[in-house]
Formats: C-alpha cells, structure tokens, sequence
C-alpha cells in the first residue's frame, strides 16, 4: 500500500556502503524514473523497495491502512520465464497470489490478449523472442493487478521496436492506475515516461526533481555532468 | 576374443528364446531397481530440493556430507543392512532378510545419496538464476522448491537414470541380503557373478550383455521422451 | 499442461509400486544354508524339486562358504544348514546352535594343477607328500582363504604334512577369501595348485590348463552334514519344515537322488547317512 516512505535506508555488502542514508516518499500518481550512473545503487535500491533486499540501517516502510506491502510486482533486465507455456506462465504468478483455477486462465488470456501475444499463448515461453519475453514478463505482472510496478531497465538488452512495444503497455498499465517506479539507462526513455527523475550518485540520493527541469536545469553539479556525460552535445 | 563371440551368441540366444529363467531374472531386476529409484526420488529429489533453496547453519557440510555418500561402497551399504535385517539385529522381527525387499531397501539407500545430492547441484544452480523473479512474484520456499523441482525436471530425469543405472550394476549389496536365492532374489548381477564362479564365462558374459541392453534400452526409452516433452515445453 | 505432466508422474510411481507388490510372497518355505561348493555342482537344483514336489516346501539356499554359513545360523537367519566341516559342525552343536548332526553324502578332494606341473606331483596318490613337494618347489598355490569346509580341510592337510601354513607360507601360497568357483577361475588364470571338491571340479566349465594332479588319498575324504538350527536359541525357526528337509534328506528317497545326480555320467556325491560314525 501506498505511500512507501524510505527513512534512512542504508544498505552495505562486503564493506562496501551501496546505499548511503536514503530518505524519501512516494506517493502515487507521479511516474517515478531513477537515474545516475553505473554502480550508483539503482538497481540495489530498487530491491530494497521491492523487498527482495533488506536494508542493513534504516527502514522501508510501507503506508496504508493495513500497514502491509500490498500486491507488487518487478519485471528485471532480463525476464526470467519458467520451463512452460507463455499462458502458464503467467498463470503461476496468479496460483501463488490464490487466484482459482479458472479465474486464472481468463485473467492470463486476457492480459495476453492486451499485450498482443494471444497468438503465442500455447508455445513454451522460453522460445519467445527477447522482446516477446519481455512483453510476457509485462503481461505476468499486470494480471497480478499490482498497486506498484518497479522496472529495472526494462529495455536495455531489446532492440528499438520491442523497446516502442514495452514503452506503450507500461503506459497501458499505467493507466489502470499502477504506480510506476523504474530506472533506466535511456534518457530519452527517461523523458519520455518520466514524471519526476531520482538522480543517485554513489548510493545518495542527490536531487530529485520533475522530469523537465531535470534536463533543463538540473540542481546538482553531478546530475549536470552525468547529462552531459550521456548526452555531450548539451 | 573366442570368449566374448561366444558369450555375444549366448545372448542371442538367450534371448532370442526367451529362456524362462532368464525372464525371471531379468524381470526381479527391474522390479528390484526400479522400486528403489522410485523410493529413492521420493526422498531424495525433495531433500534434494529443500537444502538447494534453503538457508541455515550447518548447511556447507551437510552438502559435503551428501556428496561423500554418493560413493557409499555397496557392500558395505549390504553389510550393514544385512547386520540390521538378519534375525540377530534389531530389526530382525520383520523377516525380510533374503527376500526382494530387502533388496529394495539396500538399493534405496545406496541410490539415495546420489539422487539429492546431484538433484541439490541442479536444483541450486536453477535457484540461482530464479531466485529474484519467484520471490518477487511471491513464492516462498516451499513453494519456490516444487516449482524449481519441476522446471529441473529435464536435467533431473537424467539424474535418476544415473540413480537406476547404480543400482542396476551393483551386485555388493544385493548379493549379501538377497542371498542370490534361485527364483527368489536371483538378479543379473548376482545371476553373472554365480556363473563366473561356476566358470561359465560365456553364459556370464552372455547374460552381461542382456543387461547392458536392457539398461540401454530403457535410457533410449527415457532420453526420446525428454526430447518429445523438451520440444512442447522449452 | 503442468498436470499431464504430473499425471504422467504419478502413473509411473504408481506402476512401479504395484509391481513391486509381488515382492512380498509368504509361501511354505525354509533357508538353508549352504556352501559355494553344493550350489557350484549343482546338486540342490536336482533334488530341491523332488523335495518339494513331495512336500510342497520351498528351499531356498543362500550358499556362502561353510564358515559364514554356520555364522549366519548362529545368528539365526537359517532354518538349517548343509556343510562339510565336521569338526565345525560338531562344535556347532556342542555350542547349543544345532539341534542333531546327521551324516548325509560324502565325495572327496582333489588336487588339481597345472599341465606343467612344476612341483612334479602328478599321479602321486598321497596328498601329504605332495603338499610337501609344492611347497618346496615354492610353485603357486591357491587356497580358499575363506574359512570354508574346503578351506579347513586345506590347513589340515598342511598340518598332515608337517607343515605350519601360516606360519610358513611365501608368496607363492596366494590367499583369495573366495568361493570354490571364483578361486577355481583364478588357480586357471595363474596357472596354480588349487584344493578342490571334486563336485565343483566336475561341473567347472573353466578350467583351462588345469587338470587332477592327485587323488584317491584317504585323508581326501570329504563328509558332508546336516544340522537343523536350534529353535530353543531362536525362536523363529521353522523346525517342523526343516525336520522334514532333513529327514527326507537322509531317507532312502533322499539319498537314492543324491546318487542318480551325475555330470557328464560322473557320480559327484556318495550318499552315506546310514554309515555309522560318518
């Protein structure tokens, strides 16, 4: 449930200090993209606020009235399809969340349906394409219904017209209200489906900022380096 | 070289006429291993399974452990269940010393170590990859295991063909509790190790080859089955 | 399409299980135990059948060596034993382990050795003078090593000859802890001396460039007995049904098999349970 507060969120790995002291909310509404450069956190901090970490100082705190995670989902890099039918497939995400039978084969074809892979529905996953992988991956988070949706560069190892396709049904799951949290390599992306941009920088939370003025004018020296760094001819 | 053209026509003809004591032989075998590899996996894969995806102290030996059962010396495995099972020891009440039973019991713990150990190789390198996606859709791990055990179970067919080939070719342990009773607990091996001892070493080596076919036969079995099931499933 | 899969599992477990339900038979039946030598011959596939065409009593014979089958019926997992050890069986009895020694069938020794015959004992008729001569010409010499009725009578041949086997042996003497059969395979591969019963001699397809080197001696002279396990120290035996066994054994009916059993028209045992002091 929303709102997920950050208090002084630390996370340190082999003596390392990955995540320095971060602290802040989020709300639903605004679409939020992280960006910063290699080995700033990103993707660590991500799993912090997914769950799938536990940070070593601070807490992460999940708001509502039931004070409890609520349904979220995460689609990684790289999708990670089990050994069965792309519709299968989706359906295991909805048997753990105690879908019945079938409600779960609707619920799978239908998503399918929206994200255009209905026709592959009965071939085993793993012979998908990436991008058709990816858009399963899409499909198997959004029949879970969550509140929250994180991305980790979802578009990094995809091509520009699967990158088009994952853009517009994140848009699409937007829509029905999903809160979208995602980092990404991809300023243009950035730009594109960003509401607000975090900029981490060696695991501190450096500025955070509306999309625009960002690459306008960003407030750090270190976020005008990095966008001058990815984009040199500004 | 004489000796092993006669024993190759031995073994034509012995089954080619399908010699009644030869069925006999050949059938308790099957039934001898096969229960054992059934009742293996049914401890095994799960154990197998469960120290893969599971934390906790002591876990590193334990592993170590499995793996040194692996090479468990079969008599020894027949002496110790034969000092169990003989009417001295403690279980000697149920009467099962020199029946197929027995047989069954020393073959299961002889293929046992060797199903979850190579299960837990298996199973803990999948987990590796799977780990963050089923965690993020909400497995836990019990859960996490059935499905892992599943999505293994191409790679963990070989290893219970690896589990029946062991206790097919043995002759250490089923020798000592079986007693190589004729129509009782006669098997293949202990069938060759008589006529070796009887210096019919064409018939031994003839009924040698009927064993080696039947154990390649059944792997040819499995392995085209694997392949009709990788082909539907990935 | 996970649940065909897991149909096909459970059909295949469940298929396994049932075949193995035939695993568990509970029919009129003893355990003897026997030696290597017996079921080498071939003997109990003779006249195990006429028994239990007779009867309708199942013998099953685990053959070990004489010294692990009277192991085996001190701690009970026989009902009767069939050896040919008689110093061994006796005490066996005095021991409270067997309930009555009954003479059964006799056949004799042989000392088998290679065509070369380096020790030069062939056609020799005494047995002690050529183990003196095997030893002296240091030629190989399998023994049984195994504690068997072939094996305790090997040692006491030494002993005949004046010779302290264990303490005098050298490496030509090869200890092989095996059965009559296996060891029989190796005194072939070695080319080697070798103690044997004449039953396992006969039906050994084996034998290469072996053959009878010395026979005929009385002190070759081997007995065979039978013992039922004593029921008051276990009492699980199946004293009744092993009675039976041995009482049919030494009948005239029993006896008259052992002695129609042939090899290549060859006698392999002289039924003698009515000689007294056998």
């Amino acid at each position: 449930m929303l709102p997920l507060v950050l208090d002084n969120v630390s996370f340190t790995a082999s003596g390392k200090r990955i995540i320095d002291a971060v602290s802040a909310e989020f709300g639903a509404g605004p679409r939020t993209v992280i960006l910063g450069p290699n080995g700033a956190g990103k993707s660590v901090l991500m799993r912090l606020c997914h769950g799938l970490l536990a940070p070593t100082a601070g807490k992460v705190i999940w708001g509502g009235p039931s004070n409890g995670r609520g349904r979220q989902a995460m689609v990684f890099q790289r999708p990670v399809m089990l050994r069965r039918s792309a519709l299968a497939n989706v359906a295991y995400g909805l048997k753990l969340a105690g879908v019945s039978a079938g409600e779960r084969e609707l619920r799978a074809r239908d998503v399918l349906e929206a994200v255009g892979l209905a026709p592959v529905a009965g071939h085993p996953a793993r012979v998908l394409s990436g991008g058709e992988q990816q858009r399963l991956a899409l499909a198997r988070a959004w029949a879970l219904g969550p509140e929250v949706l994180f991305l980790d560069e979802p578009t990094a190892n995809l091509d520009p017209g699967a990158t088009r396709d994952v853009e517009t049904i994140i848009g699409q799951i937007r829509a029905g209200g999903t809160k979208i949290i995602m980092t990404t390599h991809n300023l243009g992306q950035a730009r594109r489906l960003g509401d607000e941009i975090l900029f981490l920088s060696q695991g501190r939370l450096v500025e955070r900022t509306p999309v625009e003025r960002f690459f306008q004018q960003p407030a750090s020296a270190a976020a005008a380096a990095f966008i001058r760094g990815e984009l040199p001819w500004r | 070289m004489n000796e092993i053209l006669l024993a190759v026509t031995e073994a034509g003809r012995m089954i080619g006429r399908l010699d009644d004591e030869l069925v006999e032989i050949v059938l308790l075998s099957l039934q001898v291993s096969l229960t054992a590899v059934v009742l293996a996996s049914a401890l095994g894969l799960p154990l197998g399974a469960a120290i893969a995806v599971g934390r906790f102290p002591g876990r590193k030996t334990l592993i170590v452990f499995l793996n040194a059962l692996m090479g468990l010396p079969p008599v020894v495995v027949g002496l110790v269940v034969y000092l169990m099972l003989s009417r001295a020891g403690p279980l000697g009440e149920l009467g099962i010393l020199f029946t197929p039973a027995a047989m069954v019991i020393a073959q299961t713990i002889l293929i046992a170590p060797i199903v979850a150990a190579l299960s837990r190789q298996a199973i803990e390198d999948a987990w590796r990859d799977y780990q963050e996606q089923l965690r993020s859709l909400g497995a836990g791990p019990v859960a996490a295991a059935l499905t892992l055990l599943w999505d293994t179970r191409f790679s963990l067919v070989t290893i219970v063909l690896a589990g029946f080939g062991r206790a097919a070719a043995e002759v250490g342990a089923v020798m000592i509790v079986g007693g190589n009773i004729e129509g009782v607990t006669r098997v293949m091996t202990t069938a060759i190790a008589l006529e070796t001892s009887k210096g019919d070493l064409p018939l031994a080596l003839g009924l040698g080859i009927v064993l080696i076919a039947l154990v390649l036969f059944l792997n040819a079995g499995a392995s085209l089955i694997k392949d009709a099931a990788q082909r539907r499933y990935g | 399409m996970a649940l065909n899969g897991r149909r096909m599992v459970a059909t295949i477990m469940m298929s396994a299980l049932l075949a193995a339900a035939p695993l568990a038979h509970a029919e009129k039946f003893i355990t003897v135990a026997s030696t290597t030598s017996t079921e080498n011959s071939g003997l109990f596939k003779h006249i195990l059948p006429m028994f239990q065409r007779k009867t309708g009593i199942e013998v099953r014979v685990v053959a070990r060596g004489t010294g692990q089958a009277l192991d085996m019926a001190r701690r009970g997992d026989a009902d009767v034993v069939f050896v040919h050890a008689r110093a061994a069986e006796e005490a066996f009895v005095a021991g409270g382990y067997g309930v009555k020694r009954y003479a059964v069938m006799y056949n004799d020794f042989v000392l088998v050795g290679p065509r070369s015959d380096p020790a030069r004992v062939a056609g020799g008729r005494e047995i002690a003078a050529a183990l003196r001569k095997v030893k002296a010409s240091a030629a190989t010499f399998v023994s049984r090593g195994d504690k068997s009725g072939t094996h305790m009578a090997e040692i006491r041949l030494w002993k005949a000859s004046g010779i302290d086997i264990a303490a005098q042996k050298g490496p030509w003497y090869r200890e092989l802890g095996q059965g009559m059969g296996a060891s029989l395979n190796t005194a072939s591969s070695m080319n080697g001396y070798i103690l044997a019963d004449r039953g396992t001699w006969i039906s050994f397809k084996n034998r290469g460039d072996l053959r009878i080197v010395v026979e005929g001696d009385k002190r070759l002279f081997n007995q065979y007995g039978v013992i039922l396990v004593n029921p008051g120290k276990h009492k699980h035996v199946k004293k009744d049904l092993g009675q039976a066994f041995i009482d049919w054994v030494v009948s005239p009916e029993g006896q008259r098999a052992i002695a129609e059993y042939r090899i290549g028209g060859e006698q392999l045992f002289f039924p003698n349970a009515a000689e007294a002091g056998a």
